[in-house]
């Protein structure tokens, strides 16, 4: 059967309501998200500005609020983060590349992938609690920047193994049928083909669980890091051979969430301003990491196209 | 050509493929001579690039997959597809172009020197005058001698598949296998990659997947024509062309096939 022209027009009309419609519903529901990103980040830098000068990342905390700063909590935080970087990233990549291209596909192959899976959902105290007898009473790393950057690369290992194994199942099958047939090895294959062109991905991934970590409180807590800490860790550089130290590990520390949680838990108004401030620094370098993120991924994937 | 010259270069031997239960080669033997281009027609899905890949052992990539019979290669007696000889060796004798160009994200050098790369060759002067010598008998190098350093993709899709086999020549193989290396291409394209073709049969022995019967005619010595795993008729190629044996082979080459 023919519809008629003006049957037509009307019919499309009719059906192209629902376009608007969920154009509508869709775009209400996208800025009630980043609206609620925004009003919360602006009312955090409202709170804490005046408390945002340069002393406040070179002071150390203070039983008197506008003394106080963030020196050892950042410094903290970006210890910790570079041993749960370093413990993570290699760990997770060689273990995403063992799932994805060795291991053979059985059941036990199958078992473990669910589990990477889900263990991304286990809640991070379970993780303290584990770690606080693992790292910090079993293996005697007391409660140390060590202890806490294994625990929060145990925790976002998992975040890690997938973003990995996605990036590396992106790399198409035609790529490595060409590198087989020149007659590559399985690990010529994957170490000149598959890992160089899936790195943006992999790094993606990485950043995507430090952006996780570095807001991580309660394992933390959990194993023990102190609230107030009024002096650095050890140097990582030292003035006599070798030049490099690694005391730092086993030092006590504290970290930009615990500060903040510190601040907040004071009855007085002008901690809160500094828990505030804290805040926003935070929040500018969980931010900064993603667009880190994003920028690697464009200019890493310039190069590749299939 | 008269017979004297042919050699034989492998022999398939009663080969049979399955994936998985399901068998899609059946009992096939055919010979490859050297310095010959041989053919392998048939309808879509009849097992032609199944057949292929049993040259160079590709199927092992994937599980669940196994052979049946033998692939010989000559003069050295060796079954490619025993159990005793390791793929990778396999490989490194016979090189592979594929139907859809896949050169890898690197530089154009970095694409034809792989190969060697893989072998230990890294020295600067030998990958320099075997990446020349690969890109000029693929007809590429004229176009590529002054951007080798450019990434392969900035290349044509005619210029990508001769630079994969360039990167599969450099190699310097005993048999080459192409499975419908023009399919993607356009006409202008394909002719430059048949010409290569004629000159390049004077290195080794090739095997070629085709669904042109013009490309096969043109490019070919002999002709195998596969239909549903089997191998129906094998011929000189002017034989198939003019006067096949099979009703079967008539029919798909002047197009009446079902
Ligand atoms: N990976 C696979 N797993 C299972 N069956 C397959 C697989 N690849 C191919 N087959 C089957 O094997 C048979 C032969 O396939 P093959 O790809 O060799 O055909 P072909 O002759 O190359 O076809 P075309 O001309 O379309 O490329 C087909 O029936 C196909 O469905
Ligand atoms: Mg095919």
């Amino acid at each position: 059967m023919r519809f008629t022209l003006q049957e037509m027009r009307t019919m499309i009309a009719r059906h192209k309501r629902w376009d608007h419609i969920f154009g509508l519903v869709g775009m209400l529901c996208l800025l009630l998200g980043i609206l609620t990103l925004v009003v919360l980040f602006g009312q955090l830098l409202l709170q804490g500005m005046e408390r945002l000068t340069p002393e406040f990342f070179t002071s150390f905390p203070s039983r008197r609020a506008e003394n106080a700063g963030i020196l050892s909590a950042w410094v903290g935080t970006v210890a910790v983060m570079l041993v749960t970087a370093m413990t993570a990233v290699p760990l997770g990549v060689a273990a995403a590349v063992y799932l994805e291209e060795y291991a053979p596909r059985n059941w036990m192959t199958a078992i473990i992938e669910i589990n990477v899976t889900n263990l991304a959902g286990v809640p991070s105290i379970v993780y303290g609690l584990l770690a606080l007898g693992l790292f910090v009473y079993q293996f005697g790393l007391g409660q140390s920047i060590l202890s806490a950057g294994l625990t929060l690369a145990l925790l976002i290992l998992p975040v890690v193994i997938v973003a990995t194994r996605e990036a590396l199942r992106a790399v198409p099958g035609s790529i490595r049928e060409a590198a087989y047939a020149l007659g590559a090895t399985r690990w010529q294959m994957v170490s000149g083909h598959v890992l160089p062109y899936s790195s943006a991905g992999i790094l993606t991934g990485m950043i995507i669980g430090l952006s996780r970590a570095i807001g991580e409180t309660a394992p933390i807590i959990t194993i023990g890091a102190l609230t107030f800490i009024a002096f650095l860790p050890n140097s990582p550089v030292t003035t006599d051979f070798p030049f490099i130290s690694f005391k730092w590990l086993m030092d006590p520390f504290t970290v930009m969430p615990i500060q903040m949680f510190n601040w907040t838990s004071r009855p007085e108004e002008a901690f809160q301003l500094n828990a505030a401030a804290a805040g926003v620094v935070l929040l500018v370098m969980t931010l900064a990491m993603n667009g880190l993120a994003i920028w690697l991924r464009y200019h890493l994937r310039k190069k590749i196209k299939w | 050509m008269t017979e004297k010259e042919t050699i034989l270069k492998a022999e398939a031997r009663d080969l049979s493929f399955y994936y998985g239960q399901a068998k899609a080669l059946k009992n096939i033997s055919l010979p490859l001579y050297d310095k010959k281009v041989t053919a392998l027609i048939g309808p879509s899905g009849c097992g032609k690039s199944t057949f292929l890949r049993c040259f160079n052992r590709m199927h092992d990539l994937y599980p669940n997959n196994h052979y049946e019979g033998e692939i010989v290669l000559h003069p050295d007696n060796v079954n490619v597809l025993s159990d005793k000889v390791d793929p990778i060796e396999v490989r490194m004798r016979i090189s592979m172009v594929f139907q859809k160009p896949n050169p890898f994200p690197k530089s154009i050098y970095e694409n034809v020197a792989y190969g060697l790369r893989v072998r230990g060759i890294n020295k600067k002067s030998i990958l320099d005058e075997k990446v020349e010598e690969a890109l000029t008998n693929a007809a590429l190098w004229n176009e590529a001698k002054d951007r080798l350093q450019d990434l392969a993709f900035n290349l044509s899709g005619g210029q990508q598949q001769r630079l994969c086999i360039a990167r599969a020549l450099a190699i310097d193989p005993e048999i080459m296998l192409f499975d419908e290396p023009t399919s993607a291409l356009d006409p202008i394209a394909t002719a430059s990659i048949e010409e290569l073709m004629d000159e390049l049969k004077s290195r080794f022995s090739i095997l070629i997947v085709t669904h042109n019967m013009q490309q096969a005619a043109r490019v070919s010595d002999y002709t195998a024509f596969l239909y549903l795993g089997e191998l129906i008729e094998y011929n000189e190629t002017k034989k198939i062309f003019t006067n096949p044996d099979r009703k079967e082979t008539e029919d798909y080459i002047t197009g009446r096939f079902g």
